[in-house]
């Protein structure tokens, strides 16, 4: 398995918030993980990254990435691994770029950050720019000069410039509209496919998780309550908080 | 360059009263028809004439000349108290709101002990125990100042820490000196640099009162603010005496403010400008 998590517990002050017994991706699958807002789904995609501490909490467990441990890790053998193995995109790419900079100098500074050259940088850049289906050219814009959509594919030909094998995709549809979201979601299939990302996918959409997940996994309050490939999740839901949220997605004519 | 120029009119506007003001302190020697302070009793309060521009004050100095001299004084004491106090103001401001917790509590604490008395009495108590001088008027302003600027960039850069992008240059692994020094403190500082174009005018003011108190510059120094209080008792019958010193210091405050305006609207992306 490439992120393996075991009885990670994230916790404020002794108020537990997130409560993952088990949950593991694999290279070349994408894992959803659903729930309602506050649910724990985000504080668990920052545990995996560990920046919980940062945010004030406190992390016991285990997270390993290709069986190296990562929970204690120090802070220098962290950023080694954030971005360059683990990459993130977020739910608002909009807010998720520094408005100050050209998206180009912030995907470059990731990239050099991580041991590239400015010219290979520049390199890379342009070839996932590429395999994102946007222009090169757009580098050289302002984030306020790009749309939602294309900020978000920005971000994540920064997560294939970098080569991360493992992507955390923290709600990275419900701010795009749906024509947007269905690129955004054919991009990550791309990428499960095409390269072999282990991709966790986190939304509180059932109805994408459905479309476009392999397995998934259920939290509430902070507990995963139901986990197993989609397609029997999704049937024939075994906890009545997941027949809750199956309830929930609004379907056309109802 | 001349692109940025005609995208701001203000900022040409500011940028070229405050130009003609350093111009005139760097060339005051050749545009001062007099000697700032040559004294001479037997032509004193003479009325403006195209001898004197501005007039002669108590003592016969041309006032023309020690306005323009002025330029090199008072411009030059704010200049060096905004600076000292951004340079301490901006770095604790910055460390305090992105790290918050123990050292943000020391650091807003201590500037609430300064901010709890009125900024002139504290820099008045400052500048009375230093020997009256320019550099202790620099000082004792400096002192009082820098919390403004401290507590202005945390509660910017406090707001910045919690930003998505923020969050997501730790997700991208960039260390926290990066994180500070590229993406929070250039998203910090917008406020400051418009705090500084308006303090501009205050520090002169502050230092002039200083100077009237005598803790400041000191009697033959041609301060703008000194200028006016001197000629303060003369202000009903030689008018003269406070106008012009006076309207010194009010052209370059508006200079600076609307340098300040401009650059803002310049310097922030995410302004749309209308046209």
């Amino acid at each position: 398995m490439k992120l393996e998590i075991r009885d990670l517990r994230v916790s404020f002050g002794g108020r537990p918030v997130a409560s993952v017994p088990e949950l593991a991706v694999d290279g070349g699958e994408i894992v959803g993980l659903a729930g309602e807002s506050g649910s724990g789904k985000s504080m668990t995609i920052l545990a995996v990254l560990g920046l919980a501490e940062t945010a004030g909490a406190a992390v016991s467990g285990s997270v390993r990435l290709d069986g190296q441990e990562l929970v204690g890790l120090s802070g220098a053998g962290l950023r080694a691994i954030r971005g360059a193995r683990i990459a993130a995109i977020f739910q608002s790419p909009s807010l998720a770029f520094n408005p100050v900079f050209r998206v180009g100098a912030i995907v470059s500074r990731a990239l050099r950050q991580h041991g590239l050259s400015a010219a290979q940088a520049r390199e890379r850049a342009d070839a996932a720019m590429r395999s994102v289906l946007l222009s090169p050219d757009l580098l050289s814009r302002y984030p306020a000069q790009l749309s939602g959509g294309q900020l978000q594919r920005v971000a994540i030909a920064l997560a294939l410039a970098l080569r991360a094998e493992v992507l955390l995709a923290d709600e990275p549809t419900s701010a795009l509209d749906v024509t947007v979201q269905a690129e955004v979601l054919e991009l990550l299939r791309e990428l499960r496919d095409s390269r072999g990302m282990a991709i966790l996918f986190v939304s509180h959409d059932l109805a994408v998780i459905a479309e476009l997940c392999d397995r998934v996994a259920v939290m509430r309050a902070g507990q995963v309550v139901e986990q197993g490939p989609t397609g029997q999740v999704i049937a024939a839901p075994r906890h009545e908080y997941t027949r809750e949220l199956l309830a929930a997605v609004p379907r056309l004519g109802s | 360059m001349t692109a940025l120029l005609k995208k701001s009119p203000l900022i040409t506007a500011g940028g070229l009263i405050a130009l003609l003001i350093v111009l005139v302190a760097l060339a005051a020697p050749l545009l001062a028809p007099y000697p700032p302070d040559a004294i001479h009793p037997e032509m004193a309060l003479q009325a403006p004439s195209l001898h004197h521009l501005f007039g002669t004050d108590q003592v016969g100095r041309d006032v023309f000349s020690r306005v323009i001299y002025g330029a090199r004084v008072s411009p030059l004491v704010a200049l060096l108290v905004l600076l000292f106090a951004c340079a301490v103001g901006i770095p604790l401001g910055v460390l305090a709101g992105y790290f918050g917790g123990a050292g943000d509590e020391i650091i807003m604490r201590v500037t609430d002990i300064f901010l709890a008395f009125p900024s002139l009495l504290l820099a008045l108590a400052f500048a009375a125990v230093l020997p009256p001088s320019l550099t202790s008027l620099t000082i004792a302003i400096t002192i009082t100042w820098w919390p403004w600027y401290a507590r202005l960039v945390r509660g910017q850069a406090a707001s910045v820490a919690g930003r998505p992008y923020v969050e997501a240059c730790r997700a991208l692994g960039m260390p926290s000196w990066r994180i500070l020094l590229r993406h929070v403190l250039p998203n910090s500082v917008t406020p400051v640099i418009v705090q500084v174009s308006l303090d501009f005018g205050g520090v002169i003011l502050t230092a002039s009162a200083l100077s009237f108190l005598g803790l400041g510059a000191q009697d033959p120094t041609p301060d703008w603010g000194l200028m006016v209080a001197e000629g303060e008792n003369y202000f009903t019958t030689q008018w003269w005496l406070v106008t012009f010193p006076g309207l010194a210091i009010l052209v370059t405050a508006l200079a600076f403010t609307l340098l300040g305006d401009g650059l803002r609207d310049v310097l922030d992306p995410r302004r749309v400008v209308l046209r």
